[in-house]
């Protein structure tokens, strides 16, 4: 059936190509049908997104470094209302951290990344025309235009934007009462996320059909790109977990709005008595962890998938354990499913149920150790390019390992007791997840820019701008372990609270939150250089060759002008795996996909 | 404002600077005629040795925090469990470190060693079925013993308290922290949330508390003969949204004095003892050095998360749940202050779930007394029971619920 099905695909594309399919402004750049625009689409929301994000960081870190002091910084962004005489208000202070870390989970490393990569890369690289449904890909990126629209909106309502942190436990979340950023704001936030679900379903079912059933003649399953393997499995991850956010955000929105009681019991806020009875708080963490654990898999292995391909191709060598890594991506994806509880071991949970946890959480250690390794055994005796896209790529090894092992320290439930929401945590996933994934999307971008924009990116701008972001990233995160061990909480407004009670605590956290803060802002101007050699090498960098990196697999066959339906005449046909780097017996270091083995050539 | 303009002036002047700046490389890069994007040995080189300077400088600044900061704020542990909690993380600590250092070592040295040079080929390498088995066996290993180290510290702590373990009740709210000791029969009286009130903040179970909450929800200034009246005042014009918001008000507060109601009636007056004799204790928290303490948790309005970091010991308070959680201190205030040679050191019981803007005020002062001192304290405070304290005397019994609350149920 599905290869019938092909063949009319490819037919009707053949069609096409007669017709010279004519397209104006608005549906070539706006309501574009086309994967690669979509692609480009997700990514310059994702990248303002981030922007945002990223400045509200700065913003928050200043009061921590110099808590109570007035800066016109602050006062030039927030203004009077939120940031009176330049000092930030403690309301505003906790909406700018949930604001920052909702858009750097869901809108920069969900839809920024597997948004992104998943749309320009899966019909590129499995030899499709376009996705199974160009109408829903267009669909998933305006609901995620909407709903990025509306989380920035929630910015600016009176009473502040939601302020429960990114994972907006209930009741503080439910009760407008119990913070202000619980009226309007939240209201807001949860009806963005609802719609940013929508769009995350209609891609991540997209992906799924358009991997099961168009790839090219000779694609099999166990020939495609470690890319694609990755954003396969970080789709059904996503069809399967998100549905559960979506009915955890709508119980919430009942108990906000309907007077429902199923987060809720047994509350006095604000002076007022109130009728709920026989919810529960704890249910709602139980939904939101049976997404938020997978979700950082959603957000991870798009990043693990690049990296694979950019190691391989620029080590000039085939990635190592090729179906080990297979082996590893679908193992990480099955356990994130039943570690969830590792985020509530502190909630008054059963310790026995605890202690199962405990065993799954530390089981995902395993698979992650074998990408590691292997990552490290395909840089072993290779002939390394260091692109900048190479940079960043061999720097989220780094990241996935310096923050990965803290992991098995959280996951620990013993010790998780005493150094559970301190700033252990926050330094644990700000490395294995926000500077992983961040790298991972940086040296995608590097890699696949001349394939997005048929132009190249400047290659010293790019050296600069990685050397100063791993430098600034670890330098604002590393310091955090040893606050979080000293024990201080996360979310904190100002630690200067601990001159109360532990004069030496409270000089070692003052200290380490000034040198955190100075390295944010390092790490933030390096930005700049990114941004600018993005922007301007859109329009100005130098034409880019078809395939400018030697690479194997088949989106470097399509002409560098884009054109509707990928490949002008046939869809190409696959002979091999794509990590025929350097193989014996071939002249050149790298044999692309679409070449047939030679006579008395083995297969991998 | 003038700030705002000076800013303002900065951002343009910088952009003017860097198109000069795009200008001038353009042209430069004219003059050259190589291809800009193609990674020559010079770039290779530098990269691969500044990723090996990196390194040094990494693990360099990693060692001189753990050395600096490592156990600076964290200090020693002042519980029985807490002392255990650190061997084991201490353990943790020194095997994720060591994977850390030896797998970046790996990584940046190989960056450094293998980066292109002319004439060498890579390496055809695609799988080793032995290396895969090695690197999956040997960390299964290593997280074995983690793990069963792990939950058998994990089933010490969390495991039930003895039998004679003091019970105190720690009660929270936005933004402080209260303590209810179990008083004499060391049993910590019940509780409702519905007898909350001026007088009762922890709504003990009393057959006065249930009198004197019923008798305020009827009669108190905004209780529910107070609103029947404005209601059916037909002097006063109230609008639409008002007659809402105080409909709404009634049927909540007739619903909650059914209730009340219906506790009043299956109330057992021998359980009031039990909550009579419990103490209110505000601001500080007193503990007696080597006595195990079993601690219920409670939340009036939001989660707040009971942190005690020198016991190593927390746990969630969840309205709608008592949580629970227990521990032996092991040193006197005096005395830890001594072995931390800080003469001001106070032990702190911190909120650390985010709880509204001032959540990071919510705290209370933890002091530890040795058996004598504390002995003492106690003996005074049990002279300040609840029922002295708030109900010295009887409240008069209310006139029954039915007689006043006389609409149906709330739709």
């Amino acid at each position: 059936m599905a290869s019938i099905a092909h063949e009319e695909h490819r037919h009707a594309h053949g069609h096409h190509d007669v017709h010279h399919h004519e397209e104006n402004f608005v549906s070539k750049y706006i309501f574009s049908q086309d994967h690669k625009m979509i692609g480009k689409q997700f990514l310059m929301t994702a990248v303002f997104m981030g922007i945002v994000a990223m400045m509200l960081s700065i913003l928050f870190r200043i009061q921590l470094a110099w808590p109570g002091e007035s800066s016109d910084f602050l006062s030039f962004f927030l203004g009077e209302k939120w940031a009176p005489n330049g000092v930030l208000k403690e309301d505003m202070y906790l909406g700018l951290v949930t604001i920052h870390g909702t858009i750097m989970v869901f809108f920069l490393l969900t839809g920024g990344l597997s948004g992104t990569f998943s749309n320009m890369l899966i019909p590129l690289q499995l030899g499709a025309r376009d996705m199974a449904s160009g109408f829903l890909n267009m669909l998933s990126y305006w609901f995620f235009f909407i709903s990025s629209l509306l989380m920035l909106v929630s910015l600016f309502v009176e009473s502040g934007p939601a302020m429960a942190g990114w994972t907006i436990y209930p009741p503080l979340s439910a009760l407008p009462q119990a913070v202000s950023g619980s009226g309007t704001g939240m209201t807001l936030w949860l009806f963005s996320m609802a719609i940013f679900i929508a769009s995350s379903l209609i891609g991540s079912l997209n992906y799924i059909v358009t991997v099961l059933n168009l790839r090219t003649k000779g694609m099999t399953m166990t020939r495609m790109p470690l890319t694609i393997w990755a954003f396969f499995v970080t789709a059904i991850l996503g069809v399967l977990s998100f549905p559960v956010l979506l009915s955890a955000a709508l119980l919430l929105i009942m108990d906000r709005l309907a007077g429902t009681s199923f987060y809720l019991s047994d509350i006095i806020v604000g002076g007022e008595m109130l009728a709920n009875h026989g919810g529960s708080p704890i249910l709602y963490q139980h939904l939101f962890w049976f997404l938020g654990h997978p979700e950082v898999y959603i957000v991870l292995l798009p990043a693990l998938g690049l990296s694979s391909e950019i190691i391989a191709t620029n080590s000039r060598k085939p990635i190592f354990g090729y179906k080990a890594m297979i082996g590893s991506i679908l193992a990480i994806g099955f356990l994130s499913f039943i570690v969830w509880g590792h985020h509530m071991f502190v909630t008054g949970m059963n310790p026995f149920l605890g202690s199962v946890f405990v065993f799954t959480t530390l089981l995902i250690a395993i698979p992650s150790a074998v990408k590691v390794f292997n990552y490290l055994t395909t840089l072993w005796k290779g002939s390394l390019v260091l692109t900048p896209a190479m940079l960043f790529a061999i720097g989220l090894v780094s990241t996935f390992i310096t923050g990965g092992v803290t992991g098995i320290i959280l996951a620990d439930s013993a010790l998780d007791i005493a150094i559970h929401d301190t700033y252990f945590v926050v330094a644990h996933f700000h490395i294995v997840m926000g500077m992983s994934a961040v790298f991972g999307m940086f040296g995608g971008v590097y890699h696949w820019f001349p394939k997005m924009f048929g132009r190249m990116m400047n290659l010293r701008l790019g050296y600069a701008h990685f050397w100063i972001t791993i430098v600034g990233a670890y330098g604002v995160f590393f310091p955090m372990h040893f606050v979080g061990i000293a024990g201080a909480p996360r979310r904190y407004y100002d630690y200067s609270v601990y001159g109360e009670f532990d004069k030496g605590s409270f000089d070692m956290i003052m200290d380490l939150n000034v040198v955190i803060t100075i390295f944010a802002i390092v790490a933030a101007f390096g930005q700049i250089l990114f941004l600018f050699n993005f922007f301007y090498s859109i329009f100005r960098g130098p034409k880019a060759p078809q395939n400018p990196w030697d690479s194997n697999t088949l989106e470097w066959t399509t002409p560098v002008e884009h054109v509707h339906g990928n490949w002008p005449g046939e869809l190409p046909i696959v002979h091999r795996w794509p990590y025929d780097y350097s193989k014996p017996g071939s002249d050149v270091d790298f044999i692309p996909q679409t070449v047939p083995l030679a006579e008395g050539e083995e297969e991998h | 404002m003038e700030n705002k303009l000076i800013i303002l002036i900065v951002i343009i002047l910088g952009a003017i600077a860097i198109a000069q700046l795009v200008r001038v490389y353009e042209l430069s890069t004219k003059l050259r005629k190589s291809a800009e994007y193609e990674v020559n040995s010079r770039d290779n080189n530098l990269n691969a040795r500044l990723m090996f300077l990196f390194m040094l400088l990494f693990f360099g600044s990693v060692i001189y925090l753990f050395v600096n900061y490592g156990w600076t704020g964290r200090g020693e542990a002042a519980s029985i469990g807490g002392i255990e909690t650190d061997w084991l993380l201490k353990l943790n600590l020194a095997i994720v470190t060591a994977v850390f250092f030896f797998t970046n070592f790996l990584l940046f040295y190989f960056t450094y060693k293998y980066v292109k040079k002319p004439g060498v080929a890579a390496f055809y390498y695609p799988h080793n079925n032995k290396l895969e088995m090695i690197w999956t066996v040997v960390p299964a290993v290593v997280l074995a013993v983690i793990i069963v180290l792990g939950l058998k510290t994990w089933n010490n702590l969390t495991g039930p308290s003895e039998s004679d373990a003091i019970k105190v009740e720690l009660f929270s709210k936005q933004f402080d922290w209260t303590a209810r000791y179990a008083g004499k029969d060391n049993v910590l009286g019940k509780f409702d949330y519905k007898l909350t009130t001026d007088n009762n903040e922890l709504g003990l179970v009393t057959t006065n508390t249930i009198d004197s909450s019923i008798r305020i929800m009827l009669e108190s200034s905004t209780g529910i003969r107070s609103i029947q009246k404005l209601l059916n005042n037909r002097d006063t014009v109230l609008s639409d949204s008002t007659i809402n918001v105080l409909k709404t008000d009634l049927s909540r507060k007739e619903r909650l004095v059914r209730l009340l109601s219906q506790m009043k009636q299956n109330h057992n007056k021998k359980l009031d003892a039990t909550a009579w004799d419990d103490i209110i204790q505000k601001d500080t928290l007193y503990l007696c050095k080597d006595k195990e303490y079993e601690f219920n948790f409670r939340a009036k309005d939001v989660i707040h998360s009971a942190y005690f970091l020198h016991f190593r010991a927390q746990i969630n308070t969840v309205p709608g749940m008592t949580t629970r959680m227990k521990f032996t201190p092991i040193y006197t205030t005096e005395e830890i202050r001594k072995r931390r040679n800080d003469p001001n050191f106070q032990y702190v019981l911190m909120c650390n779930k985010i709880c509204g803007g001032a959540h990071y005020k919510m705290k209370m002062i933890v002091v530890v007394k040795d058996k004598a001192s504390y002995k003492k304290w106690m003996t005074l405070r049990q002279k300040e029971t609840f029922k002295d304290k708030y109900f010295p005397a009887p409240v008069a019994p209310v006139i029954p619920v039915a007689q006043v609350v006389t609409n149906t149920p709330m739709n």
